[in-house]
């Protein structure tokens, strides 16, 4: 645990979001975010559903559209350009709550889709990155099975090793436990964990508030639309300062 | 390091054109657009010249020239020297009076049949299995032509039924089946008819009415009135002793042999009993196929939480079962109406005069005005189809399940 | 009050008992399945006496049949007023209903080639994981050879055609980074200028490998019906694969070009389309260019069922979840590639007994044909066969057999959906 929070980050900009604000029609999801995170930080983001927590990492790989203000990935601006948001989506890989795993294809083949078809790694080499990652998450042995032959916390485990074939700099994590049985959260959060000590730049949207302690460089906590408080994990939750926050920590934190 | 506040604005390019998320779809589609405007223009440029080295032109006025040929069956008035537009008229109601008795025919064949195969009898649910698969699997064109051959070629010739040692007789006494088609008596509607036929609508209400006071008492006091056979009563009793009173109003008018033929009654010909029959026995063992799935569909689950709430058999078919399974068979049963509504289009085999016989057939060989003819059968057909679909969105928006 | 020798403990176990008389066999099976009730018991006793009736009426006729006679006058003398059908019709006519009444009968050979080939090209896309994937190269090359088997006319035909479509195919790959959307269309465009140039080219090959040509008008009977549907079917399938595609789209105008295409289609009977392609089309190509009707019809039946098909692939693709979709666009997959690699794949699976129900249902509607005069079985039937001096009268044995050749085809077809269907249920869960 001490070891994930001395991890140095370092002062080099991975993620900056300036003024951004985002609509669905005319209901105004994200008010004025800004945000600046740093190579190798682990932001965990809380906050009440709808607050629109899910939507600010989904516009960071453009999964969203924002209307107004810039969001800039590791020195790529995200505008309309096709080429960009392409560059930007191979460097960042995304989690989702629901796996997403694609259920026609093997486990080595979900893991090297996207290698050899984006990244153009040749497909031997792609198969050891992903026997690499799979073991890492382990779970080599299942390789040559299919999604629907593994658990939840299994299939979380190889949407991460999915994602991190990729070689991105940046992980966004979007609620990855809360579909899963409660016996299979952890076997996710050990994962996180020990990618989070390898020192990769995370930004998750999560309820597990002892991971937050544990892993988080920074918490922010997000109500309606906006950043409603930021800070340390320790300050966090010993001493919350907006009304908003304490009612929320004594919702999640009260039984 | 870079942190730039604002996008910088960068002059437009022609890449930006298909890179640019803003301008990509626009391209595409003006591509499209294009593409279809060359299309049309290449269509159209080929009919004008072809329709210049021909010497013709597109013209609708052949509508109201005499036809000039009879058609035989005849919902309104119509002679030789009706107009086109008159024919295609006749057609038009002749196609409405096959697909209506067709649905209706084959919605009876289809419940009967995808209920029986759920029977718990194992000939019947067979036999019904045997029908549905052999009727599913074989083109209805031939089923029509079968039924039609029977028709024409089986059924006695009416001078079989002359004579003392006539080889035919007819069933009943009133109903004649000849090649030359089936004659069935007809009602003759006498002075005082109207109060039997009002007698008879106000029990349908009335019918109405008792079923939906017995709900209203029970959900009131609890007392559960029986609803079968009063029900039947006051269906049947009042118009029975209406026809009665006023001395019997209604009577028939039977077919009788005279001379080559028979006289009186309705004369339903072989060509609309063929097409009729093989469209609603082919639709019906698509509808039963519907009928099965849908009660199917509703889940065993439904029936014991129903059986241990205490509800018995019947009540559960129409309290539980049948509402969920209408759900599910209603949307197919409609596209079944409208398929056979098409398929009536195969009345051409059979010679019975529809709008594709009229409008598609003779006119269009008569008048040579092929585009015209098909553009107007075309139109007629999408009208229907567009009107089933748009009563089917509006029942499936209403019966969607509420749900989060 | 508290019983008092409740305590028990088993001393011997017991030994398993047969179940009373009324709970097995044959009684059993009867009284569940046959009288479970009065009701019951009635349909019973009815269905019985309604097979009866059928059997007893169908079999004399089809035991008593005569099966080698000239003419159906010949036929009933045979019969000399007893019941029976006259099955000779079958064998002396079988060769027009199969093939028509002008192909070469030295030649039958050549379409019945071609149908046996058809198996071998069709068993590793129906029953994908039993035969290698290396027979899918012979299924690419099928449509080739059997166009060569049943036209006939010299080999370099179906090799130029195949040429086309793989510099088609070549362009796409160059060009689908770019745009999907556009790289089907160019490399559309440029298949047809390979096939239009290599026209020109053809001429010193006219008598290589060539096989005696025979005009399509020439071919009839259960072969037209067969052919309509396999080539009609496996056009539309990309065909109905674009239009779900693009009825899905984002872009107004392209959904909309679709949506009004596959209602429009939907909307008229075949027998419209037919007509089109039988009286107006003409009106619509080039002057001079002169299509023989199998081919319009071809053009129009592939529009129809695309239709349709289209319909069905619309609702394998909603069936999937967004998940999928956003997946793909996180890994950084482009639109081709996520529908290339992961939607279509999906997409495709679960609509497979939706498309052979299509599929189906197009091959019966091939019939429609005899009503613009071409001589498909029906119309061999009610043409030829039924005016002909000999045969005048002998509707029900042609009209079985008919039925028989088409439930046998059919009901196979609808057997494999099903199956399918089960084995797409059980696997991967």
């Amino acid at each position: 645990m001490a070891a994930v929070k001395q991890s140095n980050v370092s002062d080099e900009v991975a993620v900056e979001i300036n003024n951004m604000n985002k609509w669905y029609g005319s209901f105004h999801v994200l008010r004025d975010i800004d945000l600046t995170v740093y190579q190798g930080e682990r932001i965990v983001i809380a906050g009440p559903s709808g607050s629109g927590k899910s939507t600010l990492i989904r516009c960071i790989n453009a999964l969203e559209e924002h209307q107004k203000g810039s969001i800039t990935v590791d020195g790529t601006i995200l505008s309309n350009d096709l080429k960009n948001i392409d560059k930007i989506r191979s460097e960042v890989g995304m989690v989702f709550q629901h796996f997403n795993l694609f259920p026609h294809l093997t486990i080595l083949e979900n893991c090297t889709l996207a290698p050899i078809w984006v990244r153009k790694t040749p497909k031997k080499e792609a198969e050891e990155i992903a026997m690499h990652f799979l073991e890492k998450v382990k779970i080599p042995e299942q390789a040559d099975k299919f999604p629907g032959q593994l658990s939840g916390g299994q299939q979380q485990r190889v949407a991460i090793a999915r994602s991190l074939c990729m070689r991105p700099r940046i992980m966004l994590f979007d609620e990855p436990t809360s579909a899963l049985d409660p016996e299979m959260i952890s076997e996710v959060l050990d994962t996180m964990i020990e990618l989070a000590e390898e020192g990769m730049t995370m930004l998750c949207v999560t309820h597990e508030m002892g991971f937050a302690r544990k892993v988080a460089n920074r918490v922010i906590f997000m109500d309606q639309g906006q950043i409603v408080e930021q800070n340390e994990p320790e300050e966090f939750f010993n001493n919350p300062q907006s009304e908003r926050t304490k009612l929320f920590l004594s919702q999640i934190l009260g039984h | 390091m870079t942190t730039m506040t604002d996008p910088p604005k960068a002059s437009f390019q022609l890449s930006m054109l298909i890179y640019d998320t803003r301008y990509r779809s626009y391209t595409f589609q003006f591509i499209a657009l294009a593409l279809l405007i060359a299309l049309m223009a290449f269509l159209g440029i080929n009919l004008i010249k072809n329709l210049a080295e021909q010497g013709q032109d597109i013209s609708y006025s052949f509508l109201g020239e005499p036809a000039g040929y009879d058609i035989n069956q005849r919902p309104i008035e119509y002679d030789s020297q009706s107009s086109h537009m008159r024919a295609s008229v006749v057609g038009m109601i002749n196609t409405l009076i096959v697909a209506f008795l067709g649905c209706i025919t084959a919605t009876i064949f289809g419940v009967t049949a995808g209920i029986l195969r759920l029977s718990p009898n194992w000939l019947v649910r067979k036999l019904m299995a045997i029908y549905v698969e052999a009727f599913r699997n074989v083109p209805v064109l031939i089923w029509i032509l079968i039924i039609f051959t029977i028709m024409t070629a089986v059924l006695p010739a009416p001078n079989a039924f002359r004579g003392d040692n006539a080889t035919s007789s007819m069933f009943l006494n009133s109903v004649a089946f000849t090649n030359r088609g089936v004659y069935i008596p007809t009602p003759i509607w006498g002075p005082g008819s109207m109060v039997v036929v009002l007698t008879f609508l106000a029990s349908v209400f009335g019918v109405f009415y008792y079923r939906h006071y017995a709900t209203k008492l029970l959900y009131d006091t609890g007392k559960l009135l029986p609803t079968g056979w009063p029900s039947l009563a006051i269906l049947v009793v009042p118009t029975l002793l209406m026809f009665f009173i006023l001395g019997r109003p209604i009577t028939l008018d039977y077919p009788a042999l005279k001379g080559f033929n028979f006289q009186g009654g309705l004369h339903i010909r072989g060509s609309l009993i063929a097409l009729w029959f093989a469209l609603a026995i082919y639709t019906g063992a698509f509808i039963a196929e519907n009928v099965r799935a849908g009660i199917q569909a509703v889940s065993k689950g439904q029936t014991e939480a129903a059986a241990s709430l205490g509800l018995r058999p019947k009540r559960i078919m129409n309290l539980v079962i049948l509402p969920q399974a209408l759900r599910v068979i209603i949307p197919p049963l409609i596209s079944q109406y409208l398929n056979l509504t098409k398929n009536s289009s195969l009345a051409i085999a059979v010679g019975y005069m529809d709008l594709t016989g009229t409008l598609g057939g003779i006119t269009l060989n008569q008048t040579g005005r092929a585009i015209e003819a098909i553009l107007l059968l075309m139109l007629f057909y999408l009208t229907i189809s567009l009107a089933i679909s748009a009563v089917m969105n509006v029942y499936n928006n209403s019966m969607k399940l509420k749900e989060r | 009050m508290v019983q008092e020798h409740f305590a028990f403990v088993r001393s011997d176990m017991l030994p398993e008992a047969p179940p009373p008389a009324a709970e097995t066999g044959i009684v059993k099976w009867l009284r569940e399945n046959l009288f479970s009730s009065t009701a019951n018991g009635i349909l019973t006793v009815v269905s019985v006496l309604v097979v009866y009736q059928i059997v007893t009426s169908a079999a004399p006729w089809f035991f008593n049949g005569v099966w080698d006679s000239p003419s159906l006058t010949a036929c009933r003398e045979i019969l000399d007023g007893k019941t029976g059908g006259c099955f000779a019709v079958l064998s002396e006519r079988w060769n027009q209903l199969l093939f028509g009444f002008k192909y070469p009968s030295e030649l039958y050979w050549r379409p019945g080639l071609a149908f046996v080939l058809l198996f071998i090209a069709a068993a590793p896309l129906l029953f994908g994981n039993i035969f290698p994937r290396k027979m899918l190269i012979f299924t690419g090359l099928y449509p080739f050879i059997a166009f060569w088997l049943i036209w006939g006319g010299p080999v370099s035909t179906p090799i130029f055609a195949l040429l086309g479509v793989l510099f088609g195919a070549f362009v796409y790959s160059k060009m689908v980074k770019t745009s999907a959307g556009i790289a089907v269309v160019v490399s559309f465009v440029a298949a047809l200028v390979f096939w239009i140039v290599s026209g020109y080219l053809s001429g010193p090959f006219a008598n290589v490998m060539a096989l005696e040509a025979i005009p399509s008008r020439d071919m009839g009977g259960f072969m037209i019906n067969l052919m309509l549907g396999v080539i009609c079917v496996s056009l539309s399938i990309p065909l109905g694969i674009l239009l779900a595609l693009g009825r899905q789209s984002s872009m107004p105008i392209i959904k909309w070009i679709c949506v009004v295409f596959i209602e429009f289609i939907r909307g008229v009977p075949l027998i419209t389309l037919l007509f089109v392609a039988n009286v107006v089309l003409a009106y619509f190509l080039p002057p001079g260019t002169n299509f023989d009707l199998i081919l319009r019809v071809i053009i129009m039946i592939t529009m129809f069922s695309s239709a349709y098909i289209a319909e069905v692939i619309r609702g394998g693709l909603a069936a999937l979840p967004r998940g999928q979709y956003e997946a793909g666009d996180s890994l950084g997959l482009d639109y081709a590639q996520s529908m290339q690699l992961i939607i279509l794949p999906q997409a495709l699976k679960i609509s497979i007994p939706g498309i052979v129900n299509v599929a189906v249902g197009l091959f019966k509607d091939t019939t429609l044909v005899s009503v613009i005069s071409m001589f498909d079985i029906v119309g061999m039937i009610r043409g030829p066969i039924l005016s002909s001096a000999e045969w005048n009268g002998v509707y029900w044995e042609l009209f079985g057999f008919a039925v028989v050749l088409f439930f046998i085809t059919c009901y196979g077809i609808s057997q494999y959906s099903q199956w399918l269907e089960r084995q797409l249920q059980t696997e991967h869960r």
